[in-house]
C-alpha cells in the first residue's frame, strides 16, 4: 500500500548520479580536523593536547553534560593542535588537529567483538553513549538522548528513516543494498534499547532494489518495510511517522509525544559497529556528486577528512560549481570554502553547477499559492514571508504558527516569484527567540 | 588530473533550498496568455479585424503604462515579466469591438496605474485591474460600452444586441426566436458565433485555454467550476416562470461568465490563497452574477461580482486558513 502525506514537491531527484556506485573508502587524510560540536547540545571538552599521541578510536573529546556527544580520533597520529579552526556550520569552532602517522592503530582493546543479545538495555544505551552515535542524517541529535526514555512518554514503535528524499543522495540507499546485516544489527539493538515490539522502515519508491533488500533482510522479524511514494519532504520526522503508521504528532510535540523514535540508517549502522565491534562513531558513508563533480561517488570516509580531499577523490570539478552544499540541495548548508572537514552529520557534498539552481531574483508575492499547496505542515508561508518582511514576528508565531516550519524548504521550492522564504521564517523565529530572552531579563 | 583550483573565489552561500523549480512569474503570465489567444483570435474572426486593433492598443498601451510608471518612480522595470501585456489582454477582450481606439488605453490607464501600481505593484493590487479599467470606462463611456458590432459571422440571424440585452429588454421567446431556435442559440454560443465583447464570446475556446491552465497547475478547477455551476444552479432556479424554470445551458455560456470564471476570477494576485477560500470567493461570486443578472439593472454582473468578492479576498483569506498539520483541523 502506497501511503504518504499532505503538500511536498517533486524536485528532480538527480540520484542517478551516483545510486549504482558502490561504497569507495576514501584514502586517509594527512591531517584530520575533528572539531568539538559536532552534535546538537553542548560542545565536547578536548581531553588531548598538543604533542599527544592518539589512536584510531580514543576519545579525544568528552561530552559536556547528558546533551552531548563524545569525539573520537578517526586516524592515528599525533595531535598538532586544539584551536579554532574552520567548521562547516559554525565557520570557527574548536578542534583537535591530528597529523596522520600512517599506522592506522586501533586504541588497544579495539575493535572488541560482544556478542549484544547478552547485554542488557542500560548497557547498550551506555556504548552508544560512549561511542558518540548521533544522529547521522544531518540533524546530530546525540542517539542516546533520544532513546533514553522519559518516564511520562510511553515507546512502542521503532521507524528507521530510509525515506532519503533529498535530491542526489545515495549514501543511505548503497548502505541498503550493501550492508544489510549491518542495518538489520543496529535496528535490532535499538530496538532493544527502547524496548519496543515493532519496527518500521520506511524507504521512497525509487529505490525499490533497496526495497526487495531490506524486506529480504528483515523476513522473519517484527520489522515491516513500508515503500512510500517518492515526494519531498517524505523523510521529514512528523511525514515519515505519519506516512508508515498513521499517527500525527502534534504540532510542537515530538515522536516520542506519539509513541516513536525515529533512527537515520547511518544511526542504526553506526550503533551496529559500536555494540557489537566496540568501534565508535569515527567515519561514515557520504555521497559526493552534483553537476560539477567529475565522478560522483559514494564514499566511506574518516570524519575529520577535509572536503577538498573527498572532491578530489571524485576527480575534482568538471565545471565551477555556483555552490558548494554540505548535506542535501533542499535543507544543507551552502559552505564558502571546500576547506572545512567532514563532520558526523555530513549526509552528502554536493557541488551544485550554476544551471542546477533555478535561482533568480526575488520577486514580491504574487498570490499564487503554490506554498500553500506544497507546504506538508499546513502553513502559510506566503503570509509568513509577507509578515517576516513587515517585522510582525509575533503575528507569524501566534496566528500563522511560524515554529511548526521544518524549514523543508517545498515552498521556495516551489514559488515562481523565488522569495527565500526559509530565510524570512529563520529570522522571524530569531526574532521571536531574542523577544523571549528580552522578556525574561526583564 | 584533478582539479580543484576553481574555488578560488568563495562560493555562493545564499540560504537553503539550493534547486528550485523552473517556474516563474513570467512563465505563469505568457502561458495565461497562450491560453487566451484562440478565443481573442476568435474574436477577430467573429467581429472583424478592426478588434485586432483594439487587443494590440490594450496590450501595448499596459506595457507603456507599466513603463512609463516604473520609470517615473525609479523602480526595476518589469515589463518583461508579462503581467502588464496579460491585464491588457484581458482588458480588451472584456470590451464590445466597436470601442473607440483611444478607450482601451484609457483603460490601460486606469488598470495599470491605478489599480495597479498606486496600490503597491504585482502582488498588492486588491481588485483585478483588467476589471477595474473595464467598470471604469462603463462609468464612463456608458453608450461605448454597449454598442455592438454586426457580426461577420451569422450577421443575418443575430441583431446588434448581446444575447443578455436580448434577454434583458424581450425576454425568453424572443431571445430563442432571435437564433431561430433554442439548440441553435446552444450552438452560437458553444462556439461564438454571437454577440458580445471582442473575447468572451466562445464558450468552447475560453474552456480549452481554461482546462490547459488547470493541466498546467496555474489555476484551481474548483474556482471556475464552483463559480459556473453556481450560475447554472441559481438561475435554473429562478427562472422566468417561477421556480426551476430557468435556462442555466443559457446563463452560464452567455455573457463574460466563462472568460470571468476562468480568467478573471483565477487571477492569483485578488482571490482568496486556500483552495477552500477560492470555492467561498467563486460561489459569492456565482451568487453575486445572477443577483445582477437577474434582479439588477445591468444585463450582465460577471465584472462587478469579481470585483466585490475581490474586496472581501483578506477577510476570506484571514478566516480560511490551512489546516495546520498536528492541529485536528482548528484553525490557530
Amino acid at each position: 500500500m502506497i501511503k504518504s502525506f499532505r503538500g511536498g514537491v517533486h524536485p528532480k531527484d538527480s540520484k542517478s548520479y551516483t545510486s549504482g556506485k558502490p561504497i569507495e573508502t576514501l584514502p586517509l587524510p594527512e591531517l584530520a580536523v575533528i572539531p568539538m560540536r559536532q552534535h546538537i547540545g553542548a560542545a565536547s571538552i578536548p581531553i588531548v593536547k598538543k604533542g599527544d599521541l592518539v589512536k584510531k578510536g580514543q576519545v579525544i573529546g568528552e561530552a559536556d553534560g547528558f546533551v552531548s556527544s563524545n569525539v573520537h580520533a578517526s586516524i592515528s597520529g599525533q595531535v598538532i593542535d586544539v584551536g579554532s579552526h574552520p567548521h562547516p556550520i559554525f565557520g570557527k569552532c574548536e578542534a583537535v588537529v591530528i597529523s596522520n602517522d600512517g599506522k592506522d592503530e586501533w586504541l588497544e582493546g579495539l575493535p572488541l567483538i560482544r556478542n549484544w543479545e547478552q547485554l542488557e538495555s542500560a548497557q547498550l544505551l551506555k556504548i552508544i553513549s560512549d561511542a558518540g552515535i548521533v544522529g547521522m542524517g544531518g540533524a546530530t541529535f546525540p542517539t542516546h538522548v533520544k532513546s533514553t526514555l522519559q518516564k511520562d512518554k510511553h515507546v512502542d514503535l521503532l521507524v528507521l528513516n530510509a525515506a532519503e528524499c533529498e535530491p542526489y543522495l545515495t549514501a543511505d540507499h548503497r548502505m541498503m543494498l550493501e550492508e544489510g546485516p549491518r542495518i538489520v544489527t543496529g535496528v535490532r539493538i535499538a530496538m532493544k534499547v527502547l524496548g519496543v515490539e515493532k519496527a518500521l522502515v520506511g524507504i521512497e519508491d525509487n529505490k525499490k532494489d533497496a526495497i526487495e533488500k531490506m524486506t529480504a533482510a528483515f523476513a522473519g522479524l517484527p520489522v515491516e518495510v513500508v515503500a512510500l511514494p517518492t515526494k519531498y519532504p517524505q523523510g521529514a520526522e512528523k511525514m515519515l511517522i505519519n506516512a508508515v503508521s498513521g499517527r500525527i504528532i502534534p504540532s510542537g510535540g515530538l515522536p516520542m509525544d506519539v509513541g516513536v523514535v525515529v533512527q537515520n540508517v547511518g544511526t542504526v549502522a553506526a550503533i551496529c559497529d559500536a555494540v557489537t565491534q566496540g568501534i565508535p562513531l569515527i567515519q561514515r558513508v557520504t555521497t559526493v556528486s552534483g553537476g560539477s563533480i567529475k565522478s560522483p561517488k559514494n564514499i566511506r570516509v574518516r570524519i575529520g577528512t577535509p572536503f577538498r580531499e573527498a572532491i578530489e577523490f571524485c576527480d575534482g570539478f568538471s565545471t565551477r560549481p555556483e555552490k558548494i552544499i554540505m548535506g542535501g540541495p533542499m535543507m544543507g548548508m551552502a559552505e564558502p570554502s571546500i576547506d572545512i572537514p567532514i563532520i558526523k552529520g555530513v549526509s552528502g557534498i554536493l557541488a551544485i553547477a550554476k544551471g542546477e539552481a533555478n535561482t533568480g531574483k526575488e520577486a514580491s508575492c504574487i498570490r499564487c499559492g503554490r506554498c500553500v499547496n506544497a507546504c506538508p505542515m499546513g502553513l502559510n508561508p506566503s503570509m509568513l514571508s509577507i509578515l517576516s518582511e513587515r517585522g510582525l514576528y509575533e503575528e507569524a508565531k501566534e496566528d500563522y504558527g511560524l515554529f511548526d516550519c521544518a524549514e523543508c524548504g517545498s515552498c521556495v521550492f516551489a514559488c515562481p516569484a523565488k522569495r527565500n522564504i526559509v530565510q524570512y521564517v529563520k529570522y522571524s523565529k530569531a526574532q521571536n527567540a531574542a523577544a523571549k530572552l528580552k522578556e525574561k531579563r526583564g | 588530473m584533478v582539479d580543484t583550483t576553481m574555488n578560488d573565489k568563495i562560493f555562493n552561500v545564499s540560504m537553503s533550498p539550493h534547486i528550485r523549480d523552473n517556474e516563474s512569474i513570467s512563465k505563469i503570465m505568457w502561458t495565461v496568455m497562450i491560453a487566451l489567444t484562440p478565443a481573442a483570435l476568435f474574436g477577430a474572426f467573429n467581429f472583424g479585424y478592426r478588434v485586432v486593433m483594439v487587443l494590440l492598443i490594450g496590450m501595448g498601451s499596459a506595457v507603456l503604462f507599466e513603463y512609463l510608471t516604473q520609470k517615473i518612480r525609479r523602480k526595476t522595470i518589469t515589463i518583461r515579466d508579462g503581467s502588464a501585456c496579460l491585464t491588457g489582454l484581458l482588458l480588451a477582450m472584456c470590451l464590445p469591438p466597436t470601442i473607440p481606439f483611444y478607450m482601451p488605453a484609457v483603460g490601460s490607464f486606469i488598470a495599470i496605474v491605478i489599480a495597479k501600481h498606486a496600490m503597491g505593484g504585482l502582488g498588492f493590487n486588491i481588485f483585478n485591474p483588467a476589471h477595474i479599467g473595464r467598470a471604469a470606462l462603463m462609468i464612463s463611456w456608458p453608450v461605448a460600452m454597449t454598442t455592438w458590432s454586426k457580426m461577420t459571422t451569422g450577421v443575418d440571424v443575430v441583431s446588434t444586441a448581446t444575447p443578455l440585452n436580448i434577454l434583458k429588454q424581450q425576454g425568453y421567446e424572443k431571445l430563442i426566436e432571435t437564433f431561430g431556435s433554442a439548440p441553435d442559440m446552444y450552438q452560437a454560443l458553444f462556439l461564438g458565433t454571437r454577440n458580445g465583447s471582442i473575447g468572451e464570446t466562445s464558450t468552447v475556446l475560453l474552456l480549452l485555454g481554461g482546462c490547459f491552465l488547470i493541466y498546467k497547475k496555474y489555476i484551481n478547477w474548483q474556482l471556475p467550476v464552483v463559480m459556473v455551476g453556481t450560475v447554472g444552479i441559481l438561475t435554473w432556479v429562478f427562472g422566468p416562470a417561477g421556480l426551476f424554470t430557468g435556462d442555466p445551458l443559457f446563463h452560464m455560456m452567455a455573457g463574460g461568465l466563462i472568460i470571468g470564471a476562468f480568467f478573471m476570477a483565477t487571477d492569483m494576485v485578488t482571490i482568496p490563497i486556500t483552495i477552500k477560500g477560492q470555492v467561498i470567493f467563486a460561489l459569492g461570486a456565482g451568487i453575486l452574477t445572477v443577483l445582477i443578472r437577474l434582479k439588477g439593472g445591468y444585463p450582465e454582473g460577471v465584472c462587478y461580482s469579481i470585483l466585490l468578492m475581490n474586496s472581501i479576498t483578506p477577510l476570506i483569506d484571514r478566516f480560511v486558513q490551512p489546516v495546520r498539520f498536528g492541529l485536528r483541523g482548528e484553525v490557530k
